[in-house]
């Protein structure tokens, strides 16, 4: 058993410098943030002479606020969306046997293996068409109608309930509505949680498609922000890496407490995705 | 007849509850798919009605030297990203596996970098990478290594961009561990009793019974490759970074982004879409006939 032991010594070690070096580039980049620009590339831990200049600066420069306000309203408005579509789908497949139904959940899941790029530019001219281009519906409005990822997902733990309590309810003269609404759902919680956190972290950190939708500033999310900030301040513009650094960390940290958050949400979904998939 | 009145009445809710999706795939899957067709065999700029030129587009792509070089760019990314990708992220997978009680805490570090946005990963290889004051050289010379210009080289553009893709590999080492810990443990102890030690044990024993898990993984980042975009456009392109050349992170969905809406060359971006549609469905394909021969599947005939 001394064997085994040593194993586990080397293998706690080598994990311990991996994880030094997965987290280090975020803490490098949030220390960054309190450095003035001379120091930047000293590459410290802790900064030499902190300052929140930078923070000050960036909300100067561009208009993170307003950004910041933008991203959530989307965010919260494409997560909730695609959650409830996805589940009124995802509940139509798990519970009712009609024909068709697996060629059709067979369509779900081939639609999830399609390369975005492919339906790009025709979905950009139907927005276009609608006169949204220039608005931030585009970058929510095709979640009302499910989003396969997250119909496949629910799909699983709604297979999981048992089907008396449905049988029940219905002898007691419940609606359809009322079975999905007031029993699937309420059981369901925690795989919706789950696809309401996905979906903010895919939405948040999006940035083709505010880069294809959106043309004024005032519109913008904050990773099409953060874009705009590193054209202005990066290396092809005035080389101050202090503002790009800190509209970075600006632009991540939400994500972060997110991942917080919901931690256990995100690992456990994760898992299942893999070993049902 | 009460039972196929029943079954009628299963059928409609069944069919009301999908119908978002329905009216969803037709609208923003099935349509844009033909109507891409079709328009690849235009010319169209937005502003004016799609004028039908035939196959002229696949004729000038066929010709266009930003095309191969957009097309070789990718595919040498994917060809070294995705076995990196799939190694790195399995080797992590197999520690985690070793770590008892502690793996939850690791695992956690591993997911973290998956959070942050691409856009901000692109300007931390800007920064990280940076050839003269960036940190990863400055470890490389820690260690007695004269690291390249990662960021402004053309030959290291596209291994920097594959190495900081490994920082997203979180997603990946979870799926893999889940698959680990479900292999049954009685297997790794017939394979001790007879004698096999761990290599021998990783190959036939926990290889195999995570090779669905293992292929998911692999089809779902050979994918993602061959539409990289994000990182490197944030990193090497936009409005202000003209004044240095950055042909070698031009990769095809960026080319097919500038044609289609910096160019507004909308039939021709078409026609690049679809070629890549039939690339990856090409690719992916061969993963999956491979995949016959590798993947075992629990429930199949033994």
């Amino acid at each position: 058993m001394r064997g085994r032991r040593t194993v586990r010594v080397v293998v706690v070690a080598a994990l311990t410098v991996l994880a030094v070096v997965f987290v280090y580039p975020l803490v490098w980049l949030v220390s960054a943030s309190f450095k003035p620009r001379a120091e930047i590339f000293d590459n410290r831990l802790l900064p030499r002479t902190p300052t929140l200049e930078n923070y000050l600066t960036v909300w100067d420069a561009a208009p993170l606020g307003l950004w910041l306000a933008n991203t959530l309203v989307v965010t919260a408005l494409a997560a909730t969306t695609v959650t409830l579509s996805s589940a009124l789908v995802a509940w139509g497949f798990a519970h009712y046997r009609f024909r068709g139904r697996g060629p059709l959940f067979g369509l779900v899941l081939a639609t999830m293996m399609l390369p975005g790029a492919v339906t790009l530019i025709p979905t950009y001219l139907i927005w276009h068409q609608l006169g949204f281009v220039g608005t931030t519906v585009p970058l929510w409005a095709g979640n009302l109608f499910g989003s396969a990822f997250y119909i496949f997902l629910l799909r699983q733990f709604f297979l999981g309930l048992p089907r008396e309590p449905f049988e029940a309810a219905r002898l007691d003269g419940a609606s359809e509505w009322a079975l999905f609404w007031r029993i699937a759902v309420p059981l369901c919680r925690p795989a919706l949680v789950l696809a309401f956190l996905f979906e903010a972290q895919a939405s948040w950190t999006d940035l083709m498609r505010p880069l294809v939708y959106l043309q004024d500033t005032a519109t913008f999310t904050v990773p099409r922000g953060l874009k705009a900030v590193i054209d202005q301040f990066g290396p092809g513009g005035e080389s101050q890496w202090e503002v790009v650094v800190t509209a970075s960390v600006i632009t991540t940290v939400p994500m972060i407490l997110l991942f917080f958050a919901g931690q256990r949400y995100f690992v456990q979904g994760i898992a299942t995705t893999g070993s049902k998939g | 007849m009460t039972t196929s009145a029943r079954a009628r009445r299963e059928r409609r809710t069944g069919l009301a509850f999908i119908s978002p999706w329905i009216v969803g795939f037709v609208v923003f899957t099935a349509w844009p798919i033909l109507y891409s067709g079709y328009l690849s065999l235009t010319d169209y700029d937005v502003l004016t009605d799609p004028a039908f030129v035939g196959l002229e587009n696949y004729e000038r792509m066929a010709a266009d030297p930003q095309v191969r070089l957009a097309l070789w760019n990718t595919l040498q990314y994917a060809v070294v990203q995705v076995p990196l990708y799939v190694l790195v992220s399995l080797a992590l997978a197999l520690l985690l596996h070793q770590a008892g009680r502690a793996s939850g805490f690791f695992r956690t570090a591993f997911f973290v970098p998956k959070m942050t946005p691409p856009v901000a990963v692109g300007v931390l290889l800007l920064l990280l990478f940076n050839g003269q004051y960036g940190l990863v050289n400055e470890a490389l010379a820690a260690v007695g290594v004269d690291g390249p210009s990662w960021t402004t080289d053309p030959a290291w553009v596209k291994p920097g961009l594959a190495l900081v893709s490994l920082w997203s590999v979180g997603t990946a080492v979870v799926i893999l561990l889940a698959a680990l810990q479900d292999v049954p443990a009685e297997l790794y102890d017939a394979a001790r009793v007879d004698g096999a030690g761990w290599w021998r044990r990783t190959r036939t024993v926990t290889l195999p019974m995570i090779s669905g898990a293992l292929f998911f993984v692999t089809v779902v980042n050979t994918i993602a490759a061959f539409q990289m975009f994000t990182e490197a456009y944030s990193a090497y392109f936009g409005a202000g970074t003209s004044s240095y050349s950055n042909d070698a992170a031009l990769f095809y969905v960026i080319y097919l982004f500038r044609e289609g809406f910096a160019e507004l060359h909308m039939g021709y971006a078409s026609a690049l879409a679809w070629l890549l549609f039939v690339v990856i469905m090409l690719v992916t394909a061969v993963q999956l006939l491979v995949s016959r021969r590798l993947v075992y599947y629990e429930g199949e005939q033994r």
